[in-house]
């Protein structure tokens, strides 16, 4: 009998541990049991990216559809080309769609904005988004400001 | 002058003579012949001693922690008015920190210092003397299924310690300082990766685990086999593998998150 408690108690312990695990894999770390399959890859030119990163998010109407799968240097025109993996079902943003880099907040994160054309064909895997707009940089702003109050 | 650097000289030989044995013991309990079916029930046994007794001490200390991490968190954010990201600091000193660091160190106390004086009195009753005599091996018998226990049970803990202090976090930040509850997961879950800093976590467990476990069960089977010696055995093993922890913490804090 004492035997039998020990194993029901050490298998409730087990039990226990897995499940905490999954908890905090699912519900601490958000992580996503279905891995996502049949993404497309659509590429972005930016002449400055500012803080953005891999894994940051893809954004249409502040509903993501995807993430920042890698972000290189274009080595022929010297720009920033990000890649964006975006997800399979949506498939209707066209050719003409323009790519931002936004901010959530005030300093919060850097994610990419998408914003629907007007064109009738749709962006497929491998395509260029050709109309983007560059992170806002402080800096840049403060400076222009300065500039702009000097000129006047 | 040459009697104390002799003095010196012994001590750090003894020292090192002490590492290599307590090396040579859990090599040999661990390499040892398995015998699954004498192993087995004295193994679920040991984890029923040293994981499911210590379930209380872990769960009612990770509650504790999680809750008073939701009220300081909350009370320094709210200053800045960003206080949803209180899940966030909560979730992260949590899985990365505290759930290894304060498991292990419980661990160390509650079932560290118990194996200790276990084994050390089976020693100095001469149970283990005895054991050989009749031809078990006690490393075997004894120190294997202790060892393979503290190594199994030990991550365990720190997994529902974290999960528990979460959970505290939330009931104080969500229910009683009325965060709304979308933004306190939802932050978390942006912030906290599971490869990152909840399978780093688990890995320190099993570190701490496999550390403390091996200073409690040689400082045990190693003691001087009088009734103070198994005194001694027990402080040296509560500090030394505390000692331990808090440096291999660091060690393993700066190799993983550090970007060394």
């Amino acid at each position: 009998m004492r035997t039998r408690w020990i194993e029901i108690m050490v298998g409730f312990f087990m039990v226990l541990g897995i499940l905490a695990l999954l908890g905090l894999a699912l519900n601490v770390s958000g992580l996503k049991l279905s891995d996502r399959h049949g993404d497309y890859t659509v590429h972005a030119r930016f002449e400055n990216i500012g803080g953005l990163t891999s894994r940051a998010k893809v954004t249409l109407s502040g509903v993501q559809i995807g993430q920042v799968k890698s972000i290189k240097i274009d080595t022929q025109r010297l720009v920033a080309l990000v890649s964006l993996d975006i997800y399979s079902e949506i498939d209707y943003l066209s050719i003409d769609s323009s790519a931002k880099i936004l901010t959530a907040g005030l300093l919060g994160e850097q994610y990419i904005g998408i914003s629907v054309g007007f064109e009738d064909d749709n962006l497929k895997d491998g395509d260029y988004i050709d109309d983007t707009q560059s992170a806002l940089v402080l800096e840049d702003l403060i400076g222009k400001f300065l500039f702009n109050k000097v000129s006047n | 002058m040459l009697n104390q650097f002799a003095l010196l000289g012994r001590s750090v030989l003894d020292r090192l003579a002490g590492i290599g044995r307590s090396g040579g013991v859990v090599w040999q309990s661990l390499v040892a012949k398995p015998a699954p079916f004498v192993m087995f029930p004295l193994l679920l046994k040991q984890i029923y001693f040293i994981g499911v007794l210590s379930l209380v001490i872990i769960i009612v200390s990770g509650l504790f922690i999680g809750m008073v991490l939701g009220l300081q968190g909350y009370t320094i954010l709210v200053d800045y008015g960003s206080e949803q990201a209180v899940g966030q600091m909560v979730a992260l000193s949590l899985v990365r920190e505290l759930a290894p660091v304060v498991t292990a160190l419980l661990f160390a106390g509650r079932a560290g210092s118990a194996l200790t004086a276990e084994i050390g009195l089976m020693k100095a009753t001469e149970q283990l003397s005895s054991l050989e005599m009749i031809g078990v091996d006690p490393l075997r018998r004894i120190v294997a299924p202790r060892l393979w226990a503290g190594f199994i049970s030990m991550p365990i803990l720190a997994i529902i310690f974290a999960m528990v202090g979460i959970w505290g976090g939330a009931l104080v930040s969500v229910e009683w300082l009325g965060i709304f509850e979308g933004s306190f997961w939802s932050n978390m879950q942006n912030s906290v990766s599971f490869t990152g800093d909840v399978l780093n976590g688990v890995i320190k467990a099993v570190v701490f685990g496999i550390v403390v476990t091996w200073i409690a069960v040689f400082q045990g089977y190693d003691c001087v086999p009088t009734s103070e010696g198994i005194s001694q055995a027990t402080t040296r093993t509560v500090v030394y593998s505390s000692l331990a922890v808090l440096a291999l913490d660091f060690i393993l804090t700066a190799l993983m998150f550090g970007d060394l």
